[in-house]
């Protein structure tokens, strides 16, 4: 594949993760933060840039890693122990720098820049990359469109949030009862991009 | 098996880049170098980078009140910032009114040094003094109350205003990994000023309470830093009404030495509530300032007594005695001290009896 076809492949693949595949509403992955950090929309928007962030970055990290350091070895099954050393590590780092040079930021998101660690979506979208054999810029375009599309999903769920604030929730589903069955309608809603790319 | 040795050797060197990575990154990106604090325009203070501002006056022997200890729990370290603090963060805004906002008024806690910076504090903090003293006595109040004496060392004696308090340094101890500092008010004579009192009592895993009823001995030196706090008797005749509870008893000793001594005859009456008949105390000590204090009035109150106990004094609720007492306190100040749950109560049923809000002084346990 030439390099100009790898652009639109990546600009395609990052457009699908957004709304075709969206790692939060089609794979359920990243469920935990999603629902407790979704109750504002400033504060969601801070952690889904931090999402955005972390994912294109560690994507292509990672990519690098497999394909320069686990395929020459054979070791393509260790990919999950390395993959999650990677995250952590660059998870660490970038919240050195936000501390440093965005305090509002960094306490704004407390400790969910910690969580981002372990956000399921963040390791999800490096192996889904993997399985599907992405190249290097494709992969970039896929972890940017998967940490959009989460941004996407969180930023929704945030401003629905807040407008429900009005609303009689029985009290037995308020929290992450409610989050949840707006979480599977979102789902469904977007299940109507099915096809756009054909 | 060389495949399980090439992985393990793999992983271990990816961590190590990592880390190296990371140790780098710390050297660089969270080093702020030197900055200058700028106090009052005038001193000058050089501090390393990277810490909250409380801690770098502190270490500097500047002290600023603080409660908790740097937590951003109690909102007292309020300096104001007029360079170089950065934004106002979500922690601070629940301790700040519209007010110190627009004054620049910040928590010294939550300030990071990041850059050089302008601070102001008030000049009487500057007189702030650490001392070291000798725990000299300790007696039991009630089965939860001790009254704790220290003997003045370094510096060998403290001027103090009746009603201020001192922040006790608590060190390490077994279950006690750092040392912290803890509100006390003094409960001594201010003429007395060689030694001087505390009454505290213990909170259950309270860390300070736990060292003095553990750990402290008699002999023990004992760091401390004060005095703070703006609770004082007013220069005015009004008649007053105290309330209280428990250890809130202590700047009302204070208090009342004072008014012997300067012979303050203004007219008083002392409402000190507790739950049982053993968490009265003092009660002779009370008496005899109703003797000393020709207007002076002592009305201890006991929300439930238990049955068969002997109690001859008012009986329900501190802020319910106060309703039966008196009609109308218009022209009273009102002084509390204790839990903020009681004096929350104490100031709605003071209002509703007259007293006006500029009238009422507290000091709560935070």
């Amino acid at each position: 594949m030439n390099i100009g076809a790898q652009f639109w492949m990546a600009a395609v693949t990052c457009f699908a993760a957004i709304f075709t595949n969206n790692i939060l509403l089609s794979y359920f992955l990243g469920m935990c933060s999603f629902v407790s950090v979704s109750r504002e929309v400033k504060t969601a928007f801070g952690l889904g840039c931090a999402v955005v962030f972390v994912m294109t970055l560690t994507v292509a990290l990672d990519w690098l890693a497999y394909r320069y350091i686990l395929i020459p070895l054979e070791l393509e099954f260790f990919r999950f122990i390395l993959f999650i050393i990677i995250i952590a590590a660059f998870v660490q780092f970038v919240e050195m720098v936000i501390d440093r040079y965005s305090p509002k930021l960094y306490y704004a998101l407390g400790i969910f820049l910690p969580l981002i660690t372990v956000n399921c979506a963040i390791l999800g979208a490096s192996l889904f990359m993997v399985i599907r054999e992405y190249t290097f810029i494709v992969a970039i375009g896929y972890g940017l469109g998967s940490g959009l599309g989460w941004l996407l999903a969180i930023m929704a769920m945030a401003g629905i949030r807040q407008r429900m604030g009005q609303a009689r929730v029985p009290a037995g589903l308020q929290g992450p009862g409610i989050t949840l069955i707006i979480a599977g309608l979102m789902a469904l809603a977007f299940i109507g991009f099915t096809g756009v790319l054909g | 098996m060389f495949a399980v040795l090439l992985s393990v050797l793999i992983v271990s060197s990816v961590s190590a880049g990592l880390a190296l990575v990371l140790v780098t990154a710390e050297r660089f990106v969270s080093n702020y170098g030197e900055c200058t604090i700028t106090i009052n325009e005038d001193k000058k203070l050089t501090v390393q980078g990277g810490k909250n501002v409380l801690a770098a006056l502190t270490e500097a022997k500047l002290f600023i009140p603080s409660a908790c200890g740097g937590r951003g729990t109690c909102g007292y370290c309020k300096v104001k910032a007029t360079e170089g603090a950065g934004p106002v963060l979500p922690t601070e805004t629940p301790f700040l009114t519209p007010e110190e906002l627009q004054d620049n008024v910040r928590l010294s806690c939550q300030i990071k040094i990041r850059n050089d910076l302008k601070i102001e504090i008030p000049e009487e903090l500057l007189a702030v003094r650490e001392y070291e003293s000798v725990c000299t006595e300790i007696t039991d109040l009630t089965y939860d109350m001790k009254l704790f004496r220290f003997e003045l060392h370094d510096p060998p004696t403290i001027e103090f205003v009746p009603g201020q308090y001192v922040q006790l340094l608590c060190p390490r101890y077994k279950g006690n990994r750092e040392e912290v500092y803890r509100a006390y008010s003094i409960a001594s004579d201010p003429v007395d000023n060689k030694v001087m009192d505390l009454i505290i009592r213990r909170v259950p895993d309270g860390i300070c309470t736990t060292w003095c009823f553990e750990y402290l001995k008699a002999g023990d030196t004992v760091r401390f830093n004060g005095p703070y706090g703006e609770f004082r008797l007013s220069r005015t005749e009004a008649p007053m009404i105290w309330v209280a509870g428990a250890s809130g008893m202590a700047p009302f000793v204070s208090l009342l030495h004072q008014m012997k001594n300067e012979h303050i005859t203004r007219p008083t009456a002392y409402f000190f509530g507790g739950n049982k008949v053993k968490d009265m105390f003092y009660i002779d000590h009370m008496k005899q300032f109703e003797a000393e204090l020709e207007n002076f009035r002592f009305v201890p109150v006991v929300a439930a007594p238990d049955e068969g106990e002997r109690w001859q004094g008012e009986r329900g609720l501190v802020t319910e005695a106060l309703q039966r007492a008196s009609a109308d306190l218009g022209g009273h100040e009102g002084y509390l001290c204790g839990s903020p749950g009681m004096i929350d109560a104490a100031i709605k049923v003071m209002k509703q009896l007259g007293v006006t809000e500029e009238r009422i002084f507290y000091d709560k346990f935070a």
